[in-house]
């Protein structure tokens, strides 16, 4: 088999583990979904039956375990409780705000970040690496939902230079195509920030500790020695090699980004599938709860397989297991 | 020669961030532990009518929150709840991280390979997405249990961890003497491989400490871990969101709290990762 195949067909076991522990999860648990659902309207015994019907918590447990796998591999996750929808459409529809944070903040992360990175090999050890190694620190400790407000009260509440919540001013309906993507952008300023702040500490991080590898190995010294100029050497020679390794990091991110990206849009109501989650969360809605469980898995492990096969492709060296 | 701990010890203090990290997290633990003594309690009530939303002054040093309570007093107790379900999960998470990472380590095969094809899946499910189905059906879950989740959870990378290098270590000398004089597998296991991936498992687990610390408070930020009266940090940003435009102080400081706490952490986390390992720094 080649590397590929085998890597590809990891993936694949690996999600399906995945997905079989979070189908027992469930099923282990205390409590019961019906119980606190009717926790504030008491149920007739028969709408009971009926929510037990509906959702198959009458069936064995082998039964539901095939029906939850391959509804999960259909991708059909039932009906959300709170919304009275399929899960999948509501999946759906959320999902391209998310992507759309998630392209700003991978964007902030792979230029800034990495463009950070470097300065730091660069200054290993001097006062700049070590103030910037302490403000990627700060901003990793930093809570993002708790970042969010406080942004939202320096530049919406105080500053007014931009919108505290939402993806868009609904007051814009009918304008043309320059104003509505300059609201857009506007309304995601706040939340990519936020996300970028909480997570560019990883890539920077990586990209210092890959430079200085690179800086250390004998072709860029011999660069140096060949009379290149310093910015030729660090960014032609030195970044090219320290690349591929950081793009093992896109891996890494997803679920940074999968989770900063729950409170982040909580906080800024950005309709995307974070605050999805979060709502689901708060209204106990369960299957649309495993919905966005099992997507945010499909992302991971998607995302760590894509970042290998990249990597394979810049560095064959990487591809033994 | 001084002992391992020591020689440690004094490693960290030589790094700035490592001592800045130490003075700070003892700074939050002395605070944690005789403020609740001093402090008036964080569920009295004053006055709801003069006495609520006071900003930051004499009276109250933090200010009040909505319900009239003093927000230092409340912090200082959030504080403590949140070093304690720190301390005490990752504690445990790494102990059960380095004991998966041992049993793989040693018994190759299929053991081995069933333990880490599970680890690998565990870490495909992103943890918070596991504790919000948990605790989502799971209502007003106990405190130990939480703790014990937050643990259940946080292993995985430390098994791995551990599993490498044991592995590695597991053809060297010392192992292999030790092994054609005897040992049984456990002993070869507590005695020789464990001192040995110490090094790994002391970062892992205090850099655990910042991370439980973050998740409970976003939990409770998003009404899921712990549930008033109780303070928490988490708890008390969540409680300012409807007064934080007119009153921030309800959501500054504890939120700057948390960032202090994590942050002293970390900087003790990485300090040791880079007394330990010379190479990262």
């Amino acid at each position: 088999m080649t590397w590929l195949a085998r890597r590809a067909l990891q993936a694949v076991v690996t999600a399906l583990i995945a997905l079989t522990l979070l189908f027992f999860l469930i099923r282990s648990l205390p409590g019961d979904p019906l119980a606190i659902l009717s926790e504030d309207r008491p149920l007739t015994s028969e709408q009971v039956r009926d929510l037990q019907r509906r959702y198959q918590l009458d069936q064995p447990v082998g039964a539901q375990f095939t029906s939850f796998m391959g509804g999960a591999l259909r991708g059909d996750f039932g009906t959300s409780i709170q919304y009275g929808r399929p899960v999948t459409q509501l999946v759906l529809e959320r999902l391209p705000r998310t992507l759309l944070l998630g392209a700003a903040v991978l964007l902030i992360n792979f230029t800034l970040g990495l463009w950070l990175g470097v300065q730091q090999a660069l200054h290993r050890g001097r006062p700049l690496d070590r103030i910037l190694t302490t403000l990627s620190l700060t901003g990793y400790a930093m809570p993002s939902f708790w970042l969010g407000l406080m942004l939202v009260l320096t530049f919406a509440v105080r500053l007014h230079w931009l919108p505290a919540a939402g993806s868009q001013d609904p007051g814009l309906d009918g304008s043309g195509g320059a104003t509505l993507v300059l609201d857009r952008l506007r309304h995601l300023v706040l939340p990519a920030l936020t996300l970028a702040a909480v997570s560019i500490a990883s890539s920077m991080r990586y990209q210092r500790a890959a430079m200085l590898e690179a800086l250390r190995q004998p072709f860029v010294v011999a660069a140096r020695a060949r009379g290149l100029t310093r910015d030729r050497v660090v960014w032609g020679h030195a970044l090219r090699s320290a690349l591929p390794s950081v793009l093992t990091l896109f891996g890494l991110w997803l679920p940074i980004l999968v989770v900063g990206a729950v409170f982040v849009e909580q906080v800024f109501a950005w309709q995307g599938l974070g605050s999805l989650t979060a709502g689901a969360a708060a209204a106990r809605d369960y299957p649309l709860l495993m919905g966005t469980a099992v997507v945010a898995t499909a992302a991971v492990v998607t995302g760590s397989f894509v970042s290998d096969v990249l990597h394979s492709l810049l560095d064959p060296r990487a591809r033994v297991e | 020669m001084t002992s391992r701990p020591v020689a440690l010890g004094r490693e960290l203090w030589r790094r700035p961030g490592g001592r800045a990290g130490i003075v700070a997290l003892a700074l939050l633990m002395l605070i944690a532990l005789i403020g609740p003594f001093v402090l008036p309690s964080p569920t009295a009530q004053g006055d709801l009518l003069t006495e609520s939303l006071l900003p930051p002054g004499a009276g109250h040093l933090l200010g009040t929150d909505q319900l009239s309570r003093d927000i230092l007093s409340r912090i200082v107790n959030g504080l403590r709840l949140s070093l304690i379900i720190g301390l005490v999960s990752a504690f445990l998470a790494v102990l059960l991280g380095a004991a998966v990472g041992l049993i793989a380590g040693t018994r190759a095969g299929l053991v081995d390979t069933l333990l880490m094809r599970t680890v690998d899946a565990l870490l495909a499910i992103p943890r918070l997405f596991v504790l919000l189905l948990v605790l989502a059906v799971w209502d007003r879950v106990p405190l130990p249990a939480l703790v014990l989740l937050l643990a259940l959870t946080g292993w995985y990378g430390t098994s791995r961890l551990v599993r490498a290098e044991t592995v590695r270590l597991r053809g060297e000398d010392f192992v292999r003497a030790a092994e054609a004089l005897g040992a049984g597998r456990l002993r070869i296991a507590l005695r020789h491989l464990l001192p040995n991936v110490a090094a790994p498992i002391l970062v892992a687990g205090t850099l655990g400490v910042g991370d439980v610390i973050l998740l409970e408070a976003g939990l409770t930020y998003l009404g899921l871990g712990i549930r008033p009266p109780t303070p928490s940090l988490g708890g008390m940003v969540l409680d300012s969101r409807a007064v934080f435009a007119t009153a921030p102080w309800t959501s500054i400081f504890p939120g700057l709290v948390i960032v202090l706490t994590v942050l002293s952490v970390n900087l003790v986390g990485d300090a040791l990762r880079e007394a330990l390992d010379p190479r990262s720094a």
